[in-house]
């Protein structure tokens, strides 16, 4: 009975670490569809997304919900500053390039971070108190429940949104083949920048849902990062659900593996996880295999 | 031709003399190393700015015997490599008579084999006990061993009659040398480990961790790491209802660990080195008037806390200030000196350097204190 509590414990951990891995992979991926380049920044939107809700609500006094508004609506900003400014110039630049463009962007933003607000580690209040809650005998915080719910909602609109929406629809197209997308008349520029819109919005969300529980400094991003990359590569890049079951599975297969076997696997097990899919399959555990025509 | 060239000389020291108008005797120049960035920065930035603020006080007050102190400060950003680089710099370029710092452990070996061979006295500000175990003729520390924390801890544990304890430690330097230290000790205290757990030093989420040791028998837990990992543990304790008492470390000895935890920080109880709680001490005790003025002067030119980090780098300035004003300022005659050092109330504790301890500080350098409604209470 014990040890099936305890399972519970660790499932549940794993899947509220596991559904923040899966709203930063979602950012990766939806850049990725519509630009063919990996944003390797991706992990400073969630650190921006804490710390500047942070700085709303404690440097500006500002309540909480005007706060967090405030906060995805400059990480955003950001977002679109940085495709302005450092991607769309280099339009004809090679993916590589472009990727180690983000690299620096990254390190860019974290400096600014640092510079502005310093080194210490903050917290962030949590939206709704934080008396544990107990599920078969495991208990969590209701702010895991608020990362659920914020998760379940932005995968439930970006799957409506690519699939019915026409803006959706054309980003997918610029991802497929951006020269015929621009034949057909669709702005394939204006779509790369409503990627990095829609993916520095999200990044920044995950950011804010998660820093009560994780507390947020300038150097969050490069870890949770690193491990929404892995939750987007097991999905195959996709910006829908397999991204989402490969963050979740990540979460998991962590917790479990620090649980059961040593926590000192931890980091280990999600990187062998990583490198294991890319030799096996290097398109993602859930995609089909693309057949290519020639 | 001779008259020209006299009169060319006297014209240059006229214009040197001038130009230096306080060229009494030249500044005392005293080297400094701390990890001002980088991971380690919560040691380093504290110390730099503990160290530059004892040296200027030290200047306003008319120097030592009439000779200004000069710091000159590198940093290392917690990099062996670099803080071999910074040290040679100080010991080649600058040529100073002594060095502060290395804010870490791993700073420190890596200068050690530095200061020894070119004999210019190196006092560490980091904690690790193979500093100056074996005694090394050069080095001297003044950051508290990790084993007097543990030392503290284990023995209110005995008092408390709990003999089980899970250990909970951070996979990095500092963890690893508090885990080192409690599986070292806990037999000749009585003391059983029943689990010998780890995170890492970025970890978000430690409930795995918690919830195997809520399945074991331990009577308490013992956590070693620095912010944030053990306020997130604090919470995650607080989340799964673990009702057993929770132990921290000195690494997190600051207001910043409350203010991080909040509510789930209500009775964890910490080693501390005595600055935490100026204020409660007693009159009688001889640190306390240097650590009211430290806490007070560091308040009123950084806006910021003085932690005992910050102090780490007071004890080190001082000491030397000491070794100085007995000895001169020739590199051998400053670490004789430092050897000599009986009796100095610092911040870090009541340092007794000989020639077989360079760490200068008994158990005593530690209190106990219990974190209740938002800041700290003596633990009798």
């Amino acid at each position: 009975m014990e040890t099936a509590s305890q399972i519970v414990q660790y499932l549940l951990s794993g899947l509220s670490t596991g559904a923040i891995y899966a709203l930063i992979g979602l950012g990766f991926a939806v850049i990725y569809n519509a630009t063919g380049i990996i944003n390797f920044a991706q992990g400073e939107f969630v650190m921006l997304g804490g710390m500047l809700t942070l700085f709303f609500l404690t440097d500006m006094n500002l309540p909480l919900v005007p706060a967090v508004m405030l906060a995805i609506f400059s990480s955003t900003a950001v977002g679109t500053a940085f495709e302005r400014l450092a991607i769309r110039p280099l339009r004809n630049a090679t993916p590589l390039s472009l990727v180690i463009i983000t690299i620096g962007a990254s390190i860019l933003i974290r400096g600014q971070a640092m510079l502005l607000w310093g080194k210490d580690t903050h917290a962030l209040p949590p939206f709704s108190g934080s008396d544990p809650l107990e599920i078969a005998g495991a208990t969590i915080l209701p702010q895991h429940l608020w990362i659920f719910a914020v998760t379940i909602v932005i995968i439930v609109a970006s799957r409506l949104f690519f699939t019915y929406s026409i803006a959706g629809k054309a980003m997918r197209a610029c991802a497929y083949n951006p020269r015929a997308a621009g034949l057909v008349g669709i702005d394939v520029r204006k779509m790369v920048l409503f990627s990095f819109v829609i993916s520095s919005a999200i990044g920044s969300m995950a950011g804010i849902i998660v820093a009560p529980l994780t507390m947020t400094s300038y150097d969050v991003g490069i870890l949770l990062g690193l491990k929404g990359f892995c939750a987007a590569i097991i999905g195959g890049m996709s910006s829908g659900l397999g991204t989402v079951i490969g963050g979740l599975l990540l979460g998991v297969l962590e917790s479990l593996g620090a649980g059961l076997i040593s926590a000192s696997y931890k980091d280990a097990i999600a990187f062998v996880v990583l490198l294991v899919i890319l030799f096996v399959r290097p398109e993602g555990v859930f995609k089909k295999t693309e057949t290519e025509r020639v | 031709m001779s008259g020209i060239r006299c009169r060319v000389f006297f014209s240059l020291l006229f214009v040197v003399l001038t130009a230096c108008p306080a060229l009494g005797a030249p500044p005392v120049k005293i080297g400094a190393l701390f990890s001002i960035t980088g991971p380690a920065s919560f040691l380093g930035e504290p110390e730099r700015n503990t160290a530059q603020m004892v040296v200027d006080e030290i200047n306003k007050a008319g120097g030592i015997k009439g000779r200004t102190l000069e710091l000159v400060t590198y940093d290392t950003q917690g990099d062996a490599t670099k803080a071999v680089q910074a040290a040679t710099r100080l010991i080649k370029e600058d040529k100073v008579v002594a060095i502060i710092g290395p804010s870490t452990t791993g700073d420190t070996m890596a200068v050690i084999p530095l200061v020894e061979k070119a004999q210019i006295p190196l006092v560490s500000c980091a904690a690790g006990i193979k500093i100056t175990e074996p005694v090394k003729k050069w080095v001297f520390k003044t950051a508290q061993n990790d084993s007097l924390a543990v030392a503290r801890i284990y023995e209110q544990l005995k008092k408390r009659k709990i003999s089980k304890i899970a250990v909970l430690t951070v996979s990095d330097s500092f963890g690893a040398s508090g885990r080192e230290q409690l599986t070292a000790q806990a037999r000749s205290h009585g003391i059983q480990i029943v689990t010998d757990e780890t995170y890492g030093p970025k970890d978000t989420d430690m409930t795995a961790q918690l919830t195997k040791i809520r399945g074991t028998q331990a009577q308490a837990i013992v956590c070693w790491g620095t912010n944030p990992g053990p306020a997130i543990i604090a919470r995650n304790v607080k989340q799964l209802g673990l009702n057993i008492p929770l132990y921290m470390s000195h690494g997190v000895s600051s207001k910043k660990f409350i203010e991080l935890a909040g509510d789930a920080s209500e009775g964890i109880i910490l080693p501390s080195g005595r600055v935490l709680v100026a204020n409660l001490l007693p009159n009688s005790d001889p640190q306390k008037k240097n650590l009211q003025k430290f806490v007070k002067d560091y308040q009123a030119r950084y806006k910021a806390e003085g932690d005992h980090f910050g102090g780490h780098a007071w004890d080190a300035v001082m000491l030397l200030k000491g070794a100085i004003e007995r000895g001169g300022d020739s590199p051998a005659a400053i670490r004789d000196q430092l050897e000599q050092t009986r009796n100095f109330s610092g911040i870090g504790g009541i340092f007794n350097y000989s020639a077989q301890d360079h760490a200068g500080l008994t158990m005593d350098a530690f209190v106990l204190v219990e974190v209740k409604k938002k800041g700290w209470a003596l633990v009798k």
